[in-house]
Protein backbone atom coordinates (compact mmCIF):
# COMPACT_ATOMS: atom_id res chain seq x y z
CA UNK A 1 0.00 0.00 0.00
CA UNK A 2 2.81 2.50 0.84
CA UNK A 3 4.22 1.76 -2.47
CA UNK A 4 1.05 2.69 -4.32
CA UNK A 5 0.63 5.70 -2.04
CA UNK A 6 4.39 7.04 -3.35
CA UNK A 7 3.21 5.99 -6.78
CA UNK A 8 0.68 8.42 -6.62
CA UNK A 9 2.47 10.93 -4.97
CA UNK A 10 5.07 10.66 -7.33
CA UNK A 11 2.75 10.99 -10.65
CA UNK A 12 0.64 13.83 -9.44
CA UNK A 13 4.01 15.67 -8.87
CA UNK A 14 5.15 14.63 -12.54
CA UNK A 15 1.87 15.20 -13.92
CA UNK A 16 1.84 19.17 -12.42
CA UNK A 17 5.57 19.54 -13.71
CA UNK A 18 4.23 18.45 -16.83
CA UNK A 19 1.45 21.04 -16.73
CA UNK A 20 3.19 23.88 -15.85
CA UNK A 21 4.40 25.97 -18.24
CA UNK A 22 2.62 24.65 -21.08
CA UNK A 23 -0.93 23.90 -20.36
CA UNK A 24 -1.49 26.53 -17.33
CA UNK A 25 1.42 29.45 -16.76
CA UNK A 26 3.71 29.11 -14.29
CA UNK A 27 3.27 32.04 -12.96
CA UNK A 28 0.15 30.40 -11.10
CA UNK A 29 0.83 27.11 -10.81
CA UNK A 30 5.25 27.14 -9.91
CA UNK A 31 6.25 23.38 -10.60
CA UNK A 32 7.64 21.13 -7.88
CA UNK A 33 11.10 21.51 -8.51
CA UNK A 34 10.32 25.29 -8.07
CA UNK A 35 8.83 24.36 -4.72
CA UNK A 36 11.63 22.24 -4.32
CA UNK A 37 14.96 24.14 -4.52
CA UNK A 38 12.59 26.89 -2.64
CA UNK A 39 12.22 24.73 0.27
CA UNK A 40 15.53 23.46 0.42
CA UNK A 41 16.56 27.22 0.45
CA UNK A 42 14.68 27.72 2.80
CA UNK A 43 16.11 25.02 5.27
CA UNK A 44 19.46 25.95 3.87
CA UNK A 45 19.79 29.20 5.44
CA UNK A 46 17.40 28.25 8.62
CA UNK A 47 14.78 31.06 7.66
CA UNK A 48 11.60 29.16 7.53
CA UNK A 49 12.51 27.50 10.82
CA UNK A 50 11.65 30.34 12.99
CA UNK A 51 8.60 30.78 11.03
CA UNK A 52 7.46 27.02 11.96
CA UNK A 53 8.47 27.65 15.75
CA UNK A 54 6.49 30.38 16.10
CA UNK A 55 3.83 28.65 14.28
CA UNK A 56 3.79 25.31 15.91
CA UNK A 57 4.29 27.37 19.63
CA UNK A 58 1.05 29.30 18.55
CA UNK A 59 -0.71 26.18 17.79
CA UNK A 60 0.47 23.94 20.89
CA UNK A 61 -0.67 26.82 23.11
CA UNK A 62 -3.51 27.29 21.89
CA UNK A 63 -4.64 23.37 21.38
CA UNK A 64 -3.06 22.97 25.15
CA UNK A 65 -5.48 26.32 26.40
CA UNK A 66 -8.58 25.44 24.65
CA UNK A 67 -8.80 21.66 25.43
CA UNK A 68 -8.20 22.21 29.09
CA UNK A 69 -10.49 24.92 28.79
CA UNK A 70 -12.90 22.91 26.75
CA UNK A 71 -12.47 19.57 28.87
CA UNK A 72 -13.07 21.53 31.94
CA UNK A 73 -15.83 23.41 31.01
CA UNK A 74 -17.57 19.82 29.47
CA UNK A 75 -17.34 17.86 32.62
CA UNK A 76 -18.37 20.87 34.72
CA UNK A 77 -21.64 21.67 32.42
CA UNK A 78 -21.40 17.56 31.61
CA UNK A 79 -22.02 16.84 35.66
CA UNK A 80 -24.48 20.02 36.72
CA UNK A 81 -27.86 20.14 34.78
CA UNK A 82 -28.90 23.12 36.31
CA UNK A 83 -25.33 25.37 34.55
CA UNK A 84 -26.00 23.19 31.47
CA UNK A 85 -29.66 23.99 30.84
CA UNK A 86 -28.65 27.84 32.15
CA UNK A 87 -25.56 28.72 29.81
CA UNK A 88 -27.06 26.43 26.80
CA UNK A 89 -28.66 29.01 24.52
CA UNK A 90 -25.31 31.19 24.88
CA UNK A 91 -23.28 28.38 24.43
CA UNK A 92 -25.01 27.51 21.05
CA UNK A 93 -24.86 31.15 19.94
CA UNK A 94 -21.28 31.25 20.45
CA UNK A 95 -20.71 27.96 18.41
CA UNK A 96 -22.75 29.02 15.26
CA UNK A 97 -20.23 31.98 15.39
CA UNK A 98 -17.67 31.48 12.95
CA UNK A 99 -14.75 31.96 15.53
CA UNK A 100 -12.46 33.74 12.67
CA UNK A 101 -14.32 36.44 13.03
CA UNK A 102 -13.14 37.42 16.35
CA UNK A 103 -9.77 37.91 14.71
CA UNK A 104 -10.06 41.25 14.78
CA UNK A 105 -11.40 41.72 18.15
CA UNK A 106 -8.22 38.93 19.60
CA UNK A 107 -5.46 41.55 17.42
CA UNK A 108 -7.30 44.55 19.40
CA UNK A 109 -6.76 42.80 22.80
CA UNK A 110 -3.83 40.91 22.40
CA UNK A 111 -1.85 42.81 19.81
CA UNK A 112 0.07 41.85 17.11
CA UNK A 113 2.02 39.51 19.02
CA UNK A 114 1.75 35.17 19.65
CA UNK A 115 -0.94 35.89 21.95
CA UNK A 116 -3.73 36.88 19.56
CA UNK A 117 -2.80 33.76 17.42
CA UNK A 118 -2.75 31.35 20.80
CA UNK A 119 -6.11 32.99 21.53
CA UNK A 120 -7.77 32.74 18.09
CA UNK A 121 -6.35 28.80 17.73
CA UNK A 122 -7.69 27.94 21.35
CA UNK A 123 -11.31 29.93 20.93
CA UNK A 124 -11.27 27.11 17.79
CA UNK A 125 -10.22 24.18 19.73
CA UNK A 126 -12.18 25.35 23.14
CA UNK A 127 -15.71 24.51 21.54
CA UNK A 128 -15.10 21.27 19.66
CA UNK A 129 -13.33 19.79 22.77
CA UNK A 130 -16.18 21.60 24.88
CA UNK A 131 -19.02 19.82 22.87
CA UNK A 132 -17.80 16.28 22.45
CA UNK A 133 -16.59 15.89 26.05
CA UNK A 134 -19.99 17.31 27.21
CA UNK A 135 -21.89 14.58 25.02
CA UNK A 136 -18.62 12.28 26.47
CA UNK A 137 -20.24 12.50 30.20
CA UNK A 138 -23.48 12.74 29.21
CA UNK A 139 -23.12 9.67 27.80
CA UNK A 140 -21.89 7.52 30.79
CA UNK A 141 -23.52 4.51 31.98
CA UNK A 142 -25.75 5.55 35.07
CA UNK A 143 -25.45 2.05 36.20
CA UNK A 144 -21.63 2.43 36.81
CA UNK A 145 -22.56 5.72 38.51
CA UNK A 146 -25.07 3.95 40.53
CA UNK A 147 -22.74 1.10 41.37
CA UNK A 148 -19.51 3.28 42.13
CA UNK A 149 -22.21 5.86 44.73
CA UNK A 150 -23.36 2.56 46.30
CA UNK A 151 -19.90 1.87 47.02
CA UNK A 152 -19.31 4.96 49.04
CA UNK A 153 -18.14 6.99 46.25
CA UNK A 154 -17.83 10.90 47.00
CA UNK A 155 -19.22 13.14 44.06
CA UNK A 156 -15.61 14.49 43.68
CA UNK A 157 -14.50 10.08 43.30
CA UNK A 158 -17.06 9.73 40.98
CA UNK A 159 -16.55 11.86 38.62
CA UNK A 160 -12.47 11.65 39.15
CA UNK A 161 -13.12 7.88 38.92
CA UNK A 162 -16.00 6.74 36.86
CA UNK A 163 -17.37 10.11 34.82
CA UNK A 164 -13.96 11.38 33.50
CA UNK A 165 -12.40 7.56 32.51
CA UNK A 166 -15.35 6.69 31.01
CA UNK A 167 -15.70 9.80 28.75
CA UNK A 168 -12.07 9.96 27.52
CA UNK A 169 -12.63 8.54 23.95
CA UNK A 170 -14.98 11.40 23.48
CA UNK A 171 -12.52 13.74 24.45
CA UNK A 172 -9.93 12.32 23.00
CA UNK A 173 -12.29 12.14 19.83
CA UNK A 174 -12.41 16.04 20.12
CA UNK A 175 -9.12 16.56 20.38
CA UNK A 176 -8.09 14.33 17.51
CA UNK A 177 -10.82 17.20 15.49
CA UNK A 178 -9.38 19.81 17.10
CA UNK A 179 -5.74 19.44 16.33
CA UNK A 180 -6.35 20.55 12.37
CA UNK A 181 -7.95 23.45 13.70
CA UNK A 182 -5.62 24.78 16.42
CA UNK A 183 -2.79 24.91 13.29
CA UNK A 184 -5.88 26.80 11.36
CA UNK A 185 -6.48 28.91 14.17
CA UNK A 186 -2.50 29.96 14.12
CA UNK A 187 -2.04 30.15 10.67
CA UNK A 188 -5.11 32.50 9.88
CA UNK A 189 -4.27 34.84 12.80
CA UNK A 190 -0.86 35.09 11.41
CA UNK A 191 -2.08 36.23 8.21
CA UNK A 192 -4.19 38.75 9.55
CA UNK A 193 -1.25 40.32 11.26
CA UNK A 194 2.38 38.95 12.17
CA UNK A 195 5.73 39.55 11.28
CA UNK A 196 6.56 35.68 12.03
CA UNK A 197 4.91 32.50 11.22
CA UNK A 198 3.74 30.61 8.23
CA UNK A 199 0.86 31.73 7.72
CA UNK A 200 3.19 35.49 7.75
CA UNK A 201 5.01 33.42 4.99
CA UNK A 202 2.15 32.21 3.07
CA UNK A 203 0.75 35.96 3.15
CA UNK A 204 3.89 37.74 2.35
CA UNK A 205 5.17 34.95 -0.84
CA UNK A 206 1.32 35.76 -2.24
CA UNK A 207 1.50 39.74 -2.23
CA UNK A 208 4.68 38.91 -3.72
CA UNK A 209 3.09 37.15 -6.51
CA UNK A 210 5.83 33.95 -5.83
CA UNK A 211 3.17 30.95 -6.07
CA UNK A 212 6.73 28.96 -5.51
CA UNK A 213 6.90 30.43 -2.32
CA UNK A 214 3.40 29.63 -1.95
CA UNK A 215 3.33 26.44 -2.59
CA UNK A 216 6.36 25.46 -0.28
CA UNK A 217 4.35 26.67 2.53
CA UNK A 218 1.67 24.65 2.30
CA UNK A 219 3.74 21.60 1.78
CA UNK A 220 5.08 22.43 5.55
CA UNK A 221 1.99 23.34 6.96
CA UNK A 222 0.41 20.12 5.93
CA UNK A 223 3.50 17.93 7.26
CA UNK A 224 3.02 19.41 10.67
CA UNK A 225 -0.52 18.57 10.18
CA UNK A 226 0.30 14.83 9.72
CA UNK A 227 2.80 14.76 12.74
CA UNK A 228 0.17 16.76 15.32
CA UNK A 229 -2.85 14.68 13.99
CA UNK A 230 -0.10 11.49 14.77
CA UNK A 231 0.76 12.85 18.23
CA UNK A 232 -2.64 13.08 19.34
CA UNK A 233 -2.94 9.07 18.46
CA UNK A 234 -0.33 8.16 20.09
CA UNK A 235 -1.26 9.66 23.15
CA UNK A 236 -4.31 8.25 23.23
CA UNK A 237 -3.16 4.73 22.34
CA UNK A 238 -1.18 4.94 25.54
CA UNK A 239 -4.19 6.45 27.43
CA UNK A 240 -6.56 3.82 26.18
CA UNK A 241 -5.24 0.71 26.15
CA UNK A 242 -7.79 -1.15 27.45
CA UNK A 243 -9.43 -0.65 24.05
CA UNK A 244 -7.01 -1.70 22.29
CA UNK A 245 -6.52 -5.26 23.90
CA UNK A 246 -10.17 -5.19 22.81
CA UNK A 247 -9.77 -6.13 19.31
CA UNK B 1 -33.51 -5.68 59.78
CA UNK B 2 -34.79 -3.96 56.24
CA UNK B 3 -38.55 -3.64 56.59
CA UNK B 4 -40.86 -2.70 53.10
CA UNK B 5 -43.91 -1.21 54.12
CA UNK B 6 -46.73 -1.22 51.39
CA UNK B 7 -44.35 -0.36 48.68
CA UNK B 8 -45.43 -0.07 45.20
CA UNK B 9 -43.77 0.85 42.00
CA UNK B 10 -45.07 2.00 38.54
CA UNK B 11 -42.86 3.10 35.54
CA UNK B 12 -44.27 6.15 33.13
CA UNK B 13 -43.86 5.51 29.51
CA UNK B 14 -45.70 8.48 28.19
CA UNK B 15 -49.29 8.32 29.95
CA UNK B 16 -49.61 4.41 30.12
CA UNK B 17 -48.37 3.46 33.98
CA UNK B 18 -46.37 -0.43 34.13
CA UNK B 19 -46.75 -1.51 37.74
CA UNK B 20 -43.89 -3.62 38.47
CA UNK B 21 -44.44 -4.21 42.47
CA UNK B 22 -47.44 -3.62 44.00
CA UNK B 23 -48.21 -3.47 47.62
CA UNK B 24 -45.76 -6.07 48.73
CA UNK B 25 -44.71 -5.88 52.59
CA UNK B 26 -41.66 -7.51 54.03
CA UNK B 27 -39.44 -7.82 56.74
CA UNK B 28 -35.60 -9.44 56.63
CA UNK B 29 -34.10 -10.31 59.93
CA UNK B 30 -30.33 -9.63 60.27
CA UNK B 31 -28.18 -12.49 58.98
CA UNK B 32 -31.08 -14.00 56.95
CA UNK B 33 -30.56 -15.02 53.58
CA UNK B 34 -33.66 -14.27 51.74
CA UNK B 35 -34.43 -16.16 48.34
CA UNK B 36 -36.77 -13.89 45.76
CA UNK B 37 -38.00 -16.07 42.90
CA UNK B 38 -40.63 -15.43 40.29
CA UNK B 39 -40.89 -15.80 36.67
CA UNK B 40 -38.41 -13.36 34.39
CA UNK B 41 -39.74 -9.57 33.79
CA UNK B 42 -42.00 -9.96 36.91
CA UNK B 43 -40.10 -6.63 39.17
CA UNK B 44 -38.18 -8.32 40.96
CA UNK B 45 -34.72 -6.43 40.35
CA UNK B 46 -37.04 -2.89 41.00
CA UNK B 47 -37.21 -4.76 44.20
CA UNK B 48 -33.43 -4.62 44.65
CA UNK B 49 -33.42 -0.94 43.44
CA UNK B 50 -35.72 0.17 45.53
CA UNK B 51 -33.84 -1.51 48.75
CA UNK B 52 -30.75 0.32 47.44
CA UNK B 53 -32.44 3.75 47.18
CA UNK B 54 -31.72 4.30 43.64
CA UNK B 55 -35.66 4.36 42.41
CA UNK B 56 -37.94 5.77 45.31
CA UNK B 57 -40.95 3.36 45.46
CA UNK B 58 -44.48 5.20 44.09
CA UNK B 59 -46.08 4.38 47.23
CA UNK B 60 -44.95 3.10 50.52
CA UNK B 61 -41.45 3.21 52.30
CA UNK B 62 -38.07 1.19 52.22
CA UNK B 63 -36.94 1.36 56.00
CA UNK B 64 -33.29 -0.12 56.37
CA UNK B 65 -32.04 -0.34 60.20
CA UNK B 66 -35.17 1.82 61.54
CA UNK B 67 -34.39 4.83 59.17
CA UNK B 68 -36.67 5.10 56.21
CA UNK B 69 -34.48 5.16 52.59
CA UNK B 70 -34.68 8.07 50.65
CA UNK B 71 -31.78 8.63 48.86
CA UNK B 72 -28.37 5.62 47.65
CA UNK B 73 -28.28 3.10 50.55
CA UNK B 74 -24.40 2.63 50.73
CA UNK B 75 -24.78 0.03 53.42
CA UNK B 76 -25.83 -2.39 51.18
CA UNK B 77 -23.46 -4.19 48.19
CA UNK B 78 -25.23 -4.64 45.05
CA UNK B 79 -24.09 -6.92 42.52
CA UNK B 80 -26.52 -6.24 39.25
CA UNK B 81 -27.79 -8.52 36.80
CA UNK B 82 -25.55 -6.71 33.90
CA UNK B 83 -21.92 -6.63 35.56
CA UNK B 84 -21.21 -2.75 36.79
CA UNK B 85 -17.33 -3.56 35.97
CA UNK B 86 -14.96 -0.28 34.92
CA UNK B 87 -13.76 -1.28 31.29
CA UNK B 88 -10.59 0.94 32.00
CA UNK B 89 -9.84 -1.08 34.58
CA UNK B 90 -7.68 -4.40 35.25
CA UNK B 91 -9.93 -7.00 36.98
CA UNK B 92 -7.47 -6.25 40.12
CA UNK B 93 -8.33 -2.87 40.29
CA UNK B 94 -11.82 -3.23 39.36
CA UNK B 95 -12.19 -5.65 42.79
CA UNK B 96 -10.09 -3.49 44.77
CA UNK B 97 -12.20 -0.15 43.47
CA UNK B 98 -14.45 -0.05 46.91
CA UNK B 99 -10.92 -0.45 49.13
CA UNK B 100 -9.38 2.22 46.93
CA UNK B 101 -12.73 4.59 47.29
CA UNK B 102 -12.47 4.01 51.26
CA UNK B 103 -8.60 5.51 50.53
CA UNK B 104 -6.84 1.91 51.74
CA UNK B 105 -3.19 2.10 50.78
CA UNK B 106 -2.50 0.74 47.55
CA UNK B 107 -0.48 -2.32 48.15
CA UNK B 108 -2.98 -3.30 50.87
CA UNK B 109 -6.00 -3.27 48.52
CA UNK B 110 -3.43 -5.06 45.79
CA UNK B 111 -3.00 -7.73 48.39
CA UNK B 112 -6.71 -8.08 49.56
CA UNK B 113 -8.03 -8.03 46.07
CA UNK B 114 -5.57 -10.80 44.88
CA UNK B 115 -6.98 -12.84 47.77
CA UNK B 116 -10.51 -12.31 46.86
CA UNK B 117 -9.63 -12.76 43.01
CA UNK B 118 -8.13 -16.36 43.97
CA UNK B 119 -11.45 -17.69 45.76
CA UNK B 120 -13.17 -16.92 42.79
CA UNK B 121 -11.20 -18.34 40.93
CA UNK B 122 -9.71 -16.07 38.74
CA UNK B 123 -6.43 -16.27 39.75
CA UNK B 124 -3.78 -15.54 36.53
CA UNK B 125 -6.37 -12.87 34.99
CA UNK B 126 -5.69 -9.96 37.90
CA UNK B 127 -3.72 -7.60 35.58
CA UNK B 128 -6.47 -8.26 32.23
CA UNK B 129 -9.28 -5.79 31.35
CA UNK B 130 -12.63 -6.73 31.85
CA UNK B 131 -13.50 -6.98 27.81
CA UNK B 132 -10.62 -9.87 27.87
CA UNK B 133 -12.86 -12.00 29.96
CA UNK B 134 -15.90 -13.90 29.91
CA UNK B 135 -19.43 -13.38 30.86
CA UNK B 136 -19.29 -15.74 33.70
CA UNK B 137 -15.55 -14.58 34.38
CA UNK B 138 -17.01 -11.01 34.83
CA UNK B 139 -19.65 -12.35 37.28
CA UNK B 140 -17.11 -13.92 38.99
CA UNK B 141 -15.08 -10.69 39.47
CA UNK B 142 -18.52 -8.60 40.80
CA UNK B 143 -18.78 -11.54 43.24
CA UNK B 144 -15.25 -10.85 44.59
CA UNK B 145 -15.92 -7.24 44.36
CA UNK B 146 -19.21 -7.51 46.50
CA UNK B 147 -17.31 -10.30 49.11
CA UNK B 148 -14.27 -7.49 49.82
CA UNK B 149 -16.08 -4.73 50.05
CA UNK B 150 -18.26 -7.03 52.86
CA UNK B 151 -21.02 -4.39 53.26
CA UNK B 152 -23.71 -5.63 55.81
CA UNK B 153 -26.35 -6.28 53.29
CA UNK B 154 -25.81 -8.08 50.30
CA UNK B 155 -28.27 -7.48 47.42
CA UNK B 156 -27.79 -10.21 44.75
CA UNK B 157 -29.66 -10.04 41.29
CA UNK B 158 -29.04 -13.44 39.87
CA UNK B 159 -25.31 -13.55 40.21
CA UNK B 160 -24.94 -17.06 39.56
CA UNK B 161 -26.99 -17.19 35.97
CA UNK B 162 -24.18 -17.10 33.66
CA UNK B 163 -22.23 -19.78 35.14
CA UNK B 164 -21.78 -23.71 34.43
CA UNK B 165 -22.90 -25.47 36.42
CA UNK B 166 -20.09 -26.79 38.67
CA UNK B 167 -18.48 -23.67 38.92
CA UNK B 168 -22.20 -22.65 40.40
CA UNK B 169 -21.87 -25.43 42.91
CA UNK B 170 -18.22 -24.04 43.82
CA UNK B 171 -19.45 -20.01 43.67
CA UNK B 172 -22.63 -21.25 45.84
CA UNK B 173 -20.05 -22.91 48.39
CA UNK B 174 -17.93 -19.94 48.51
CA UNK B 175 -21.01 -17.15 49.03
CA UNK B 176 -22.55 -19.46 51.90
CA UNK B 177 -18.82 -19.39 53.72
CA UNK B 178 -18.39 -15.97 53.26
CA UNK B 179 -21.82 -14.53 54.04
CA UNK B 180 -21.32 -16.85 57.32
CA UNK B 181 -18.22 -15.51 57.85
CA UNK B 182 -18.90 -11.65 57.42
CA UNK B 183 -22.54 -12.40 59.24
CA UNK B 184 -23.94 -10.59 56.23
CA UNK B 185 -27.86 -10.44 55.42
CA UNK B 186 -28.70 -11.38 52.00
CA UNK B 187 -31.38 -10.83 49.63
CA UNK B 188 -31.05 -13.00 46.31
CA UNK B 189 -32.84 -12.85 43.12
CA UNK B 190 -32.83 -16.08 41.48
CA UNK B 191 -35.21 -17.65 38.47
CA UNK B 192 -33.68 -21.29 39.73
CA UNK B 193 -35.63 -23.07 42.16
CA UNK B 194 -33.05 -25.50 43.45
CA UNK B 195 -30.31 -22.37 43.65
CA UNK B 196 -32.86 -21.27 46.14
CA UNK B 197 -33.85 -23.76 48.10
CA UNK B 198 -29.67 -24.69 48.65
CA UNK B 199 -29.39 -21.29 50.02
CA UNK B 200 -31.48 -19.56 51.44
CA UNK B 201 -33.29 -19.65 54.57
CA UNK B 202 -36.76 -18.29 53.27
CA UNK B 203 -37.92 -18.38 49.92
CA UNK B 204 -40.74 -15.81 48.58
CA UNK B 205 -42.57 -16.55 45.59
CA UNK B 206 -43.33 -13.70 43.06
CA UNK B 207 -46.21 -13.26 40.82
CA UNK B 208 -45.71 -12.19 37.62
CA UNK B 209 -45.87 -8.36 37.21
CA UNK B 210 -47.40 -6.55 39.03
CA UNK B 211 -44.99 -8.42 41.60
CA UNK B 212 -46.58 -9.18 44.86
CA UNK B 213 -45.77 -12.16 47.07
CA UNK B 214 -47.71 -15.28 46.22
CA UNK B 215 -46.21 -17.17 48.79
CA UNK B 216 -43.45 -17.82 51.76
CA UNK B 217 -41.43 -20.49 52.62
CA UNK B 218 -39.13 -20.97 55.52
CA UNK B 219 -36.40 -23.84 54.51
CA UNK B 220 -35.23 -24.75 57.72
CA UNK B 221 -32.47 -27.31 56.79
CA UNK B 222 -29.37 -26.89 58.97
CA UNK B 223 -26.32 -24.88 58.28
CA UNK B 224 -23.76 -25.40 57.07
CA UNK B 225 -24.97 -26.88 53.99
CA UNK B 226 -23.18 -29.11 51.90
CA UNK B 227 -24.06 -27.47 48.43
CA UNK B 228 -23.60 -30.47 46.65
CA UNK B 229 -25.59 -32.66 48.81
CA UNK B 230 -28.08 -30.70 50.25
CA UNK B 231 -30.29 -31.40 47.44
CA UNK B 232 -30.26 -34.95 47.69
CA UNK B 233 -32.52 -34.92 51.02
CA UNK B 234 -36.30 -35.34 51.83
CA UNK B 235 -36.42 -32.67 53.60
CA UNK B 236 -35.10 -30.62 50.68
CA UNK B 237 -37.36 -33.07 48.11
CA UNK B 238 -40.16 -31.55 50.39
CA UNK B 239 -39.29 -27.25 50.34
CA UNK B 240 -39.09 -27.57 46.42
CA UNK B 241 -41.99 -29.53 45.73
CA UNK B 242 -44.06 -27.10 47.88
CA UNK B 243 -42.42 -24.37 46.02
CA UNK B 244 -42.88 -25.53 42.62
CA UNK B 245 -46.39 -26.18 43.00
CA UNK B 246 -46.99 -22.36 43.65
CA UNK B 247 -44.47 -21.40 41.57
CA UNK B 248 -45.99 -23.32 38.03
CA UNK B 249 -49.36 -21.70 38.49
CA UNK B 250 -47.34 -18.06 38.07
CA UNK B 251 -45.83 -20.08 34.94
CA UNK B 252 -49.01 -21.27 33.52
CA UNK B 253 -50.99 -18.08 33.39
CA UNK B 254 -47.49 -16.53 32.17
CA UNK B 255 -48.08 -18.75 28.80
CA UNK B 256 -51.76 -17.87 28.85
Amino acid sequence: MLLWQLALGIGVLLLWQGASGRLIDNFFISNPLDVGTRLYRWIADGSIFQHIAATLYATGMGFLIGSVGGAILGVWLGVSPFASRLLNPYLNALNALPKVALAPLFVLWFGLGIESKIALAAVLVLFLVFLNTFAGVREVDQDLIDGARLMRATRTQVIFKVIIPSAMSWVFAGLKIAMPYALIGAVLGEMIAANRGLGYLVQFSGSQFDSAGVFAVLFVIALLAVGLNYLVEAVQGRMERWRIVSR
Amino acid sequence: MIRLENISKSFYKGNTAVDAVRDMSLTIERHEIVAVIGPSGCGKSTLLNMIAGLYAPTRGHVVYKGARVSDVNTDVGYMTQKDNLLPWRSVRDNVAFPLELAGVPQAERARRADEVIKHVGLQGFEDRYTNELSGGMRKRACLGRMLLYGAETALLDEPFAALDAQLKLAMHDLMLRLVAENQQTVILVTHDLMEAVTLADRVLVCTRRPATIAMEQRIDLARPRDVLNVRFSNAFKEHYDALWERLRVEYREERV
